[in-house]
């Protein structure tokens, strides 16, 4: 498995391929589109996390001493950068979760959704994965 | 004057700017309206010449500025047809002046009163009567809304009843356009002897409304959404009401005598107007008001009403596209969803075309919740838009379908 680090530079080289917002927002559609839809029966209200406009699901496991993300939303653009998310910090170990930081975020293009002003919910699923890396970080010292 | 398209838009500097590298086309004008020069100007001009404190000062500059402020509640008056100077009072804006009369109906009512609301209110028009509620026992009623997005009148005539005390309702709804016929609220209400106040945030940008032929209690609303500053609108209540209700804050302005013991409160307007109000906010507002007399309501509405009706008929062209309030008395706002897209994905999309319009819930959920949608898009459209704006709202539409289906 990648390294947070290795994926993250991946994501770079793949948005540097399009030279417009358009190829852009296309690509993270379907990123968006690709994303494995989470169990339905997860899609509760305590899993919810609430962004005003668009709703997103989080879910998370620890499997073999790894966190596993699965999550989801109702606007397909927000449902692109989640799946961004996931690809970055899903099957990773929490220590590195909690350290890694999202500046491809920035690198990418895609900054601005990830304001903590813009109402999709985004920042929040952020801040929420890394409570749970961090929440598991605890459980594995135990 | 003849209504010239190229010359208003000269008018708005912000007009000219460009959004993510495109011409900006601001369509989210029941957000907030944009500002022409002359308003920016009289903003500058208070600031560089004639700033000071008002009603207190003995020196020059204060009385200058007393005088700024006190004719612009003057315009106001006369743009509103206001019996009284003293009965337009000062706010923050609308959500301010709700505030103020439901938290003087909180020494009024009791149990066994009741309260009207629509369906079809912004949470600005909800809340506080909640509050209102919670804190006298009244019960709130609410007069539904059709599938037009109008408000069911047969209803409201059934809630009407001796316990009403108090019916508050928008002249016209942010999230669908739909002008209500406060008239007949008006007049039904006082029937039963209740009082009345329309929320007429949306409605002073495209109607000149005659409070005194209205006959209406109170009317709420805010300069901002009418080429005014933010932070300033005005409360007309009705002389009789206005000293029924106490004092909302406490402090300076609003005082005859301050003692320990016993304080007495000013007469109105002052009652009402507590510590140092928005003083170049309440001038410029008077300005906006000079600037739209100046183009004429008739010349803004039968422009609107043109770009209403092509904006309708272009749309609805688009497969899948649903409108949200269809009633046949609505203004240039129009509330929509494309089939099987979220309305947050949309409004992205035309953003990055320098397209801004409004998405989600509108300060509205009941709207919402009655429709089963997450929110709209919605596209409002002022006297300054064009044509061709709406073509690019077409265009950006269709185009966000394509990549979102
Ligand atoms: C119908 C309606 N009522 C009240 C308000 C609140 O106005 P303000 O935020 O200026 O107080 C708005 C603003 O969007 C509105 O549209």
């Amino acid at each position: 498995m990648k390294d947070i680090q290795s994926i993250q530079e991946e994501l770079i080289d793949e948005f540097s391929l399009f030279d417009d917002w358009m190829e852009r927002y296309e690509h993270m559609i379907s990123l968006g589109k690709n994303l494995p839809l989470i169990d339905p029966s997860l899609k509760t209200d305590d899993k919810l996390i609430k962004g005003c406009q668009s709703k997103v699901w989080l879910h998370s496991e620890l499997k073999d001493g790894k966190v596993v993300f699965t999550a989801d939303s109702d606007a397909i653009i927000t449902k692109g950068i989640v799946a961004i998310l996931v690809r970055v910090f899903s099957n990773q170990k929490p220590e590195d979760i909690v350290e890694a930081d999202t500046k491809f975020i920035d690198e990418i293009g895609l900054k601005e959704h990830l304001s903590p002003t813009r109402a999709n919910g985004l920042v929040s699923m952020l801040k929420q994965m890394k409570l749970y890396a961090v929440a598991y970080q605890a459980q594995l010292k135990q | 004057m003849a209504f010239n398209i190229e010359s208003i838009r000269a008018d708005f500097p912000i007009l000219q700017r460009q959004v993510n590298g495109k011409p900006l086309v601001y369509l989210d004008n029941a957000a907030t309206s944009q500002k022409p020069q002359l308003v920016i100007d009289a903003i500058v001009d208070y600031y560089s010449n004639y700033n000071a404190n008002i009603h207190r000062g003995v020196h020059s500059l204060s009385q200058e500025a007393t005088d700024r402020y006190e004719e612009a509640r003057q315009k106001i008056r006369q743009h509103f047809n206001i019996a009284k100077a003293h009965e337009v009072i000062f706010t923050s804006g609308t959500t301010h002046g709700i505030n103020l009369v439901a938290n003087g109906f909180a020494t009024i009512l009791g149990q066994g009163d009741e309260v009207i609301v629509s369906a079809l209110e912004h949470h600005s028009n909800i809340v506080p009567w909640q509050m209102l509620c919670e804190k006298t026992g009244a019960e709130l009623k609410v007069i539904p809304m059709t599938q037009e997005g109008t408000l069911d009148m047969a209803a409201y005539s059934a809630l009407l009843s001796g316990n009403t005390k108090l019916v508050f309702v928008n002249h016209i709804s942010n999230a669908l356009g739909t002008i209500n016929p406060i008239e007949d609220i008006i007049f039904k209400a006082h029937q039963v002897g209740a009082a009345v106040l329309i929320d007429g945030a949306q409605a002073c940008s495209h109607i000149k409304p005659d409070l005194q032929a209205l006959n209406v209690d109170f009317y709420v609303t805010s300069a901002h959404k009418m080429c005014g500053p933010t932070g300033v609108g005005i409360l007309y209540g009705k002389e009789e009401w206005l000293n029924k209700l106490p004092p909302y804050q406490g402090g300076g302005e609003m005082i005859a005598e301050v003692s320990f013991e016993k304080t007495t409160y000013a007469d109105l307007p002052h009652k009402f107007e507590a510590g140092t109000p928005n003083i170049c906010g309440g001038i410029a507002f008077g300005t906006a008001i000079d600037y739209l007399n100046q183009i004429g309501f008739h010349a803004i509405e039968k422009h609107e009403h043109e770009l209403l009706e092509y904006a309708t008929k272009e749309l609805l062209k688009i497969e899948g596209l649903k409108i949200y309030g269809t009633g046949t008395e609505k203004t240039s706002v129009i509330s929509f969803n494309l089939e099987g897209i979220h309305p947050y994905d949309v409004g992205t999309i035309l953003d990055k075309m320098g397209i801004a319009v409004r998405t989600g819930h509108h300060c509205a959920q009941p709207i919402m919740t009655f429709f089963n949608i997450p929110g709209t898009v919605r596209a409002s459209l002022a006297f300054y838009n064009t044509k061709e704006e709406v073509d690019a709202l077409v265009a950006g539409v269709r185009k966000a379908q394509q990549m979102l289906r």
